[in-house]
């Protein structure tokens, strides 16, 4: 059977717009723009931010937040970097560092839920710890001297273009592609993503419906930080070092990433999909200020405008939906 | 009859901060009954219901389900017990689709993935069963509070329960609707489910119950057979009173004529209402009936200053007043009860002490802050004058009964010390033991020389307090009716548009 194609999200429906018509437009304006590299390089470098932000939906999804992310993320790379340096294999210190994303987020989401703190509290605290950690491991840039962190640095694939131009895509895109995918799945087909938007929507609904509230609670924190550990490992792969105060305010990234791709605050509403366009809106701004020859920092004023814009849209949306109710 | 016993609870304790919810009440259902539990607000129901679906933990007793100990910790375990329970405000997710509403939690498989064609495909079969032909893709906030509700019910009935819990499920359904639920419910019981079912409707008991079990604050009263109770016994033991005592005075206050123009009214409107001309006199109690959205609530904000006036004149004791906020309208003596209780009422987390004096301190000026001797005094004035039932003035208000609730906020105004009182329905959904002493206190009020605006949409207590009637149709006034004229019939005719236009 055929699936109709719909978007009944407006926001995400303008975001992809927005999207392919920047991408046009960048095209006519710098001749280099309009190949395929840029659009493969948009996922070479953001791959880590698209593995962020699809852990992040999970939490936004259940109307929480999780600010320690960026943190977790720096904390994967230093803690990795001096492990590689004193001999260990990738082999163990890849596992080690997702188990050690995963605890933090699951100790967290515990705390949420058993304390009824407020996520921002809980993640906070995360934040700062996480932060710290890195520092007491070291304050200077770790390089890392892995082989196996060199090669998935470097492996990738190469299109040969009738064109001329030799697009590459590297390995470890496919990573963040996979994860984006998995949490579709997850997020369309199992019972606990079902669970996921149902406590988003309305949690006491959902756990009077019988639902694991508890289990949903710690379960998305456990993913962002997953998620986190996972982006930290291919940064690390991006940049072959592990420095403490890498991505600063990643975690406001990954979150306005989400919010223009559909996301609500409020919980209840969102999809990794819109996250994924997200991410690419904001790569492809990065790369016309580049283009441009601009400080970087337009980067985050044009940035800071489309967030604008789409935040007025959802809220107008909202406004109409009501509307529509009550007449 | 010895019928199966599905679910005993015994000897169930339980009690809140300062407040005995349940003490020693009993319950039991059987397979193949309806059985009404009935109470007043704050008797207890609700906290009954709470912890037999696991939302509250009880203090002592036991619980036995098909003669087995169990423990219920969560609506988790009382799914897993066969509990199936509709709460009295829909407890369901708008975000998700129709058919994700029935189905979340229980999704069926195939293949270890959600198989979305099967649960459309269940649903609408479900819902047909109902009536119901709406499409099941559809997110749910797409449809009205009613429709809502029978999604809720239909989710709860098709998880093949062994106990159906119905807390008040009627409340926003129409006839029509309920006599479908009535259908429902009967065949259900046919099939050997016990349904207990609490609601504030007497007729919809006898239509549809096999037993009655009543408690009274917090106290088991007894279980009956619904035929061998008539209804007059029934109210009585809900109220603990001899239920004839109810009536006394139940003719309108207005024998004594009416003193004082205090408030009038020349032209007003708003964006709610237009041209609206009426006068308040001191010493009665006016009504203001209509359907609603007639404007009836409108007038009484814009009297208060909670909408703004954009044309006419607003006149407080003889003097022309310019009232903007509802600052300005407690500088002039007016004290308004709303309608929302909940959201523009009472202050939760706050005690009753708190409350209490907020009104009065907005009047005074926040500078000057109501020391905690006199504010502790004011209450336990109130507490004792109004029957509050508390332990104390401490008590958080959001922890008392509906009607407690009501009292606790016509005491914030009284301490102002009001010239002009406006109740926007304020007995909704609260007892008759405390609607008739809040009718019973307003009618004192006016008594005693104080302008009272009376709004209700029950038509009875209309008639029962008012003396003098001003019917909205459209968002005008269309009549005013007074003393003897007020009757359901002139009221009807006038809010129907046959009436006199004699404004």
């Amino acid at each position: 059977m055929k699936k109709k194609f719909k978007i009944d999200n407006i926001s995400l429906l303008i975001a992809v717009v927005l999207l392919a018509a920047m991408y046009v437009a960048g095209a006519r304006m710098y001749e280099r723009f309009g190949s395929v590299s840029t659009i493969l390089n948009l996922f070479n470098d953001n791959a880590y931010l698209i593995v962020v932000a699809v852990g992040m939906t999970f939490v936004l999804l259940t109307g929480g937040i999780d600010i320690s992310v960026a943190s977790t993320l720096a904390f994967t790379g230093v803690f990795s970097a001096y492990l590689l340096e004193k001999g260990w294999p990738a082999g163990i210190v890849i596992p080690l560092v997702l188990a050690l994303g995963i605890l933090v987020g699951c100790i967290q989401g515990y705390a949420i839920y058993a304390f009824q703190i407020a996520p921002f509290l809980v993640t906070l605290v995360g934040q700062f710890f996480m932060r710290g950690m890195c520092a007491v491991i070291s304050t200077v840039s770790i390089p890392i001297d892995n082989g196996f962190y060199k090669s998935a640095a470097l492996k990738k694939i190469s299109f040969v273009l009738p064109s001329g131009g030799r697009p590459k895509l590297y390995y470890y895109v496919f990573v963040a592609l996979f994860v984006v995918l998995a949490a579709w799945y997850v997020l369309r087909y199992t019972r606990f993503g079902r669970a996921v938007y149902a406590v988003g929507s309305n949690e006491q609904s959902a756990q009077y419906m019988g639902l694991d509230v508890k289990a949903v609670k710690i379960g998305v924190y456990g993913i962002s930080g997953f998620c986190a550990a996972l982006g930290g490992v291919l940064f690390s792969f991006y940049t072959l070092a592990g420095y403490s105060l890498q991505n600063m305010g990643l975690e406001l990234d990954a979150i306005s990433s989400a919010v223009i791709g559909g996301t609500l605050l409020t919980g209840g509403v969102g999809t990794v999909s819109g996250s994924l366009v997200g991410v690419l809106i904001q790569g492809i701004i990065q790369t016309i200020v580049t283009y441009q020859n601009l400080n970087t920092w337009w980067t985050k004023v044009t940035f800071a405008g489309i967030l604008c814009f789409f935040i007025l849209i959802q809220r107008f949306a909202a406004i109409r939906a009501d509307k529509k109710k009550k007449g | 009859m010895a019928q199966k016993e599905l679910l005993k609870m015994q000897h169930i304790d339980k009690q809140f901060p300062g407040v005995i919810a349940l003490k020693d009440v009993h319950f039991s259902l059987r397979a193949g009954e309806i059985h009404a539990l009935l109470g007043e607000n704050g008797a207890g129901k609700s906290t009954l219901i709470k912890v037999l679906t696991g939302v509250e933990r009880m203090d002592g007793g036991s619980v036995q389900i098909e003669d087995e100990q169990v423990a219920i910790r969560s609506p988790l375990d009382a799914q897993k017990h066969g509990i199936s329970t509709v709460y009295q405000e829909v407890n369901l997710c708008p975000h998700l689709t129709v058919a994700e509403n029935i189905y979340v939690g229980r999704e069926p498989l195939r293949a270890g993935r959600i198989d979305w064609k099967e649960i459309h495909r269940r649903s609408r079969e479900l819902l047909k069963r109902f009536d119901l032909g709406i499409d099941v893709t559809k997110q749910l906030d797409n449809y009205p509070v009613a429709v809502q509700q029978m999604i809720a019910i239909a989710r709860a009935v098709d998880v093949q329960a062994k106990i159906l819990i119905l807390d008040e499920p009627t409340s926003s359904l129409s006839n029509t609707e309920v006599q479908k639920l009535f259908a429902i419910m009967n065949m259900l019981k046919a099939q050997g489910m016990g349904i207990v079912f609490v609601t504030h409707f007497l007729d919809q008991v006898y239509e549809v119950t096999d037993r009655i079990t009543i408690l009274r604050d917090g106290g088991y009263v007894g279980t009956y057979d619904t035929a061998d109770l008539p209804k007059v016994e029934l109210i009585g033991k809900m109220i603990g009173k001899d239920p004839e005592a109810l009536d006394e005075g139940s003719r309108p206050s207005g024998q004594t004529d009416a003193g004082e123009e205090y408030l009038c009214l020349e032209g007003v409107g708003t964006d709610a209402i237009s041209d609206v001309s009426l006068r308040l006199r001191q010493g009665e109690v006016s009504g203001f009936s209509g359907l609603l959205g007639s404007g009836r609530s409108e007038i009484a904000r814009a009297i208060f200053g909670a909408d703004r006036i954009h044309t006419g004149k607003v006149s407080v004791n003889g003097k022309e007043t310019a009232i903007k906020t509802p600052l300005d309208a407690i500088h002039a003596d007016i004290a308004f009860c709303s309608e929302n209780r909940k959201k523009e009422g009472i202050i939760g987390d706050l005690t009753i002490r708190e409350n209490i004096i907020i009104a009065l301190q907005a009047k005074r000026g926040l500078g000057r802050a109501i020391r905690y001797s006199e504010a502790q005094k004011l209450a336990e004035h109130f507490i004792k004058e109004l029957g509050i039932k508390t332990p104390s003035a401490d008590q958080k208000i959001k922890n008392l009964s509906g009607g407690n609730q009501q009292k606790v906020l016509l005491a914030r105004w009284l301490a102002t010390d009001p010239k002009l009182l406006i109740l926007d329905e304020p007995t909704r959904g609260i007892d008759i033991g405390a609607k008739a002493e809040i009718q019973k206190i307003v009618k004192g009020l006016a008594e005693d020389g104080m302008s009272c605006v009376f709004i209700s949409s029950e038509m009875e207590e209309m008639l029962h307090c008012c003396s003098r009637m001003f019917v909205l149709r459209d968002k005008k006034i269309v009549a005013e009716l007074e003393k003897d004229a007020i009757s359901e019939a002139s009221i009807m005719a006038c809010m129907v548009g046959e009436g006199e236009e004699s404004v």
